[in-house]
């Protein structure tokens, strides 16, 4: 015991692993709010779809730099690479990857959630077919025009998140913070407008919501959602975090508030546990945090079999 | 009285299919309009349309008088809540609220004042902390109800509302609807009962298939033809099953003769007992 204390309070005296804890636990709550909305209106499938959609976008962002390079070399006649072209992807690769990632994600998402009720079964097909589409295209790009030796390696910690969250550079710290702060004020302000239009959408409209235009935000903070738990968790297990918290909480909670809550409150824990987990274990965080999610819903289903009966 | 919604020559109906056509009336403040037509004919569809959930296919429904959507509240025919959805009875009336708040993130202590006026008139106080899924049909039409009236300042749009109510909480919604209207909010109603329509209702919209039959004053559609007729025909199915057809037969007559005693009897009781009960209850929905 006082060994994992010793090695917990030599981690936790490096700033960054503060930070990347931080980071962790806002994106758990951020997935969780939105989680209960997303399961309700049938739309978790949705976060799926995003998610490699950001998985594309992420490899896009990856490899631009060495394409445009090649690219180059290929045009230009003596087979050298102009020095403003080379500026250009120096900068690219410098930048942020989620400032190129944020905006197709965002795209796609409104294009997916985009109003319009007769959409609804075609857009089941629409989702796998671009979520498909773009693993296909992200995976191409990756082998195309390799950034770093290790391919296998980059495609992995973008499907399954960073291999420790602790590669998390200080900059993607406050970009993540940022946007999770932005995410939860937005639940908070609109959270009786989110609940009308999810328990009810023509009623609301009835009576003067402007419905589409809250399905619309509804699209923009998943997009959001999503580009953040990649950081932490990896394309493939996002909607793990968005789905089993709010499922979980199902379980017990028969009111709106009381789901939310107990979904954000199981998200937070779930994903501090995890983190922790993984420092100790060296285990893959992200696959640590949802294997912890799973664990608090068989408990709660178990719970909830239990409390029926009585 | 000013007039609030015009419908001229409107059609209604859904992608290529129209459902009814040339729908033609005109709702002033303060009017109780009773749709009225078979399963089918557009009903459901023509309130859709008039609240501007679907567009019309050609005419024109316009609103005017002041009347806007968050002046209005609306009984759904049908609402389709996913088996597991969590939502407590409070929270579902509150949102009928939600409108009257503009943009402002929380409730205020007069919505939820009045949420809680909404409850107490239908009569559902205790279940204000239960879960909607869990309540049984007619109380779920309560709560959804009870949401209608917190958002309705100017109208009330019910679609088939008494569906699921028992008969004392029939009479007592008609009463209830009846105080509202008379304290100034238009009603349009859809509804199969053509008698507690002729008797609330101050017009009458009756729907046929593919076409309006009849629109007018309800005195107008009771000396009407078809009015007439509809009323004969819906008092005949309601009165069947006591009286039993007077010219069949001798023989059935006076198998059926020996019981008769038996039934009157039987029914004494019954209206006895449904006098005594509903004496000692406290009529909650009339105010
Ligand atoms: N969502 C829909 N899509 C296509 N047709 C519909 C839809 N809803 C109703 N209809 C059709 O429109 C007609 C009128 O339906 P409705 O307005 O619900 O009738 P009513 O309420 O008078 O019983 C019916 O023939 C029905 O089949
Ligand atoms: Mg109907």
């Amino acid at each position: 015991m006082g060994e994992i204390i010793d090695k917990l309070s030599l981690y936790f005296s490096y700033p960054f692993v503060r930070y990347a804890l931080i980071v962790g636990l806002m994106i758990a709550l951020c997935s969780s709010l939105l989680g209960v909305t997303l399961v309700l209106k049938r739309f978790s499938f949705i976060g799926d779809g995003l998610s490699h959609v950001a998985f594309g976008a992420i490899s896009i962002a990856s490899v631009l730099p060495v394409m445009i390079k090649d690219i180059a070399a290929g045009v230009s006649t003596s087979g050298e690479v102009p020095q403003s072209i080379k500026k250009l992807a120096d900068l690219i690769a410098d930048a942020n990857n989620n400032y190129i990632v944020l905006p197709i994600t965002l795209l796609a998402a409104v294009l997916l959630l985009r109003p319009g009720k007769n959409a609804r079964i075609k857009g089941d097909a629409a989702v796998a077919m671009i979520s498909v589409g773009s693993l296909a295209v992200g995976y191409m790009l990756m082998n195309r025009f390799p950034s770093s030796s290790n391919i296998s390696g980059d495609v992995c910690s973008t499907l399954f998140g960073s291999t420790s969250i602790l590669t998390l550079k200080r900059e993607d710290v406050r970009l993540c913070l940022v946007m999770a702060i932005a995410v939860i004020l937005i639940f908070l302000l609109f959270y009786h407008k989110i609940f009308a239009v999810t328990f009810d959408e023509n009623f609301a409209k009835a009576t003067g919501v402007r419905a589409d235009g809250y399905n619309l935000l509804i699209a923009v903070i998943t997009a959001l959602i999503i580009v953040l738990a990649m950081n932490l968790v990896g394309s493939l297990l996002i909607s793990a975090l968005i789905i089993f918290p709010s499922l979980s909480a199902m379980r017990l909670f028969k009111s709106f508030r009381g789901v939310i809550l107990c979904s954000a409150v199981i998200s937070v824990i779930c994903a501090g546990f995890g983190i922790i987990a993984s420092i100790l274990l060296s285990t893959p965080v992200g696959s640590t945090i949802v294997i912890a999610d799973m664990t608090v819903f068989f408990l709660f289903c178990i719970a909830g079999k239990v409390t029926k009966r009585a | 009285m000013k007039e609030q919604i015009i419908c001229r020559d409107a059609s209604l109906g859904y992608e290529n299919m129209t459902v009814a056509s040339g729908i033609d009336f005109t709702v002033k403040e303060g009017d109780y309009l009773c749709i009225l037509g078979e399963n089918g004919s557009g009903k459901s569809t023509l309130i859709k349309t008039i609240l501007g959930l679907k567009s019309v296919e050609s005419g024109s429904i316009e609103w005017c008088g002041g009347l806007t959507p968050d002046k209005i509240g609306y009984l759904p025919q049908q609402t389709v809540v996913q088996r597991d959805f969590p939502a407590s009875v409070m929270e579902i009336v509150l949102s009928g609220c939600l409108t009257m708040g503009g943009l402002r993130p929380f409730y205020s202590s007069g919505q939820k004042q009045l949420a809680q006026e909404n409850i107490e008139r239908l009569g559902i106080e205790n279940l204000s902390k239960r879960c909607y899924r869990e309540l049984s049909g007619g109380q779920q039409q309560r709560v959804l109800l009870a949401r209608a009236l917190c958002a309705a300042s100017k109208a009330l749009l019910l679609d088939e509302p008494v569906t699921g109510l028992d008969p004392k909480a029939q009479t007592d919604l008609y009463e209830l609807i009846k105080d509202l209207n008379k304290s100034g909010i238009t009603i349009i109603m859809v509804s199969h009962d053509v008698n507690a329509a002729v008797k609330y209702a101050s017009h009458i919209l009756h729907m046929g298939h593919k076409s309006q039959l009849f629109f007018g004053s309800c005195d107008e559609y009771v000396q009407s033809d078809i009015g007439a007729s509809f009323i004969a025909s819906e008092s005949l199915i309601d009165s069947a099953p006591e009286k039993p057809k007077p010219v069949s037969g001798e023989g059935f007559g006076a198998v059926l003769a020996p019981c008769v005693p038996l039934a009157a009897a039987a029914a004494a009781s019954a209206i006895i007992s449904g006098i005594l009960r509903s004496k000692g209850r406290k009529n909650k929905w009339a105010r």
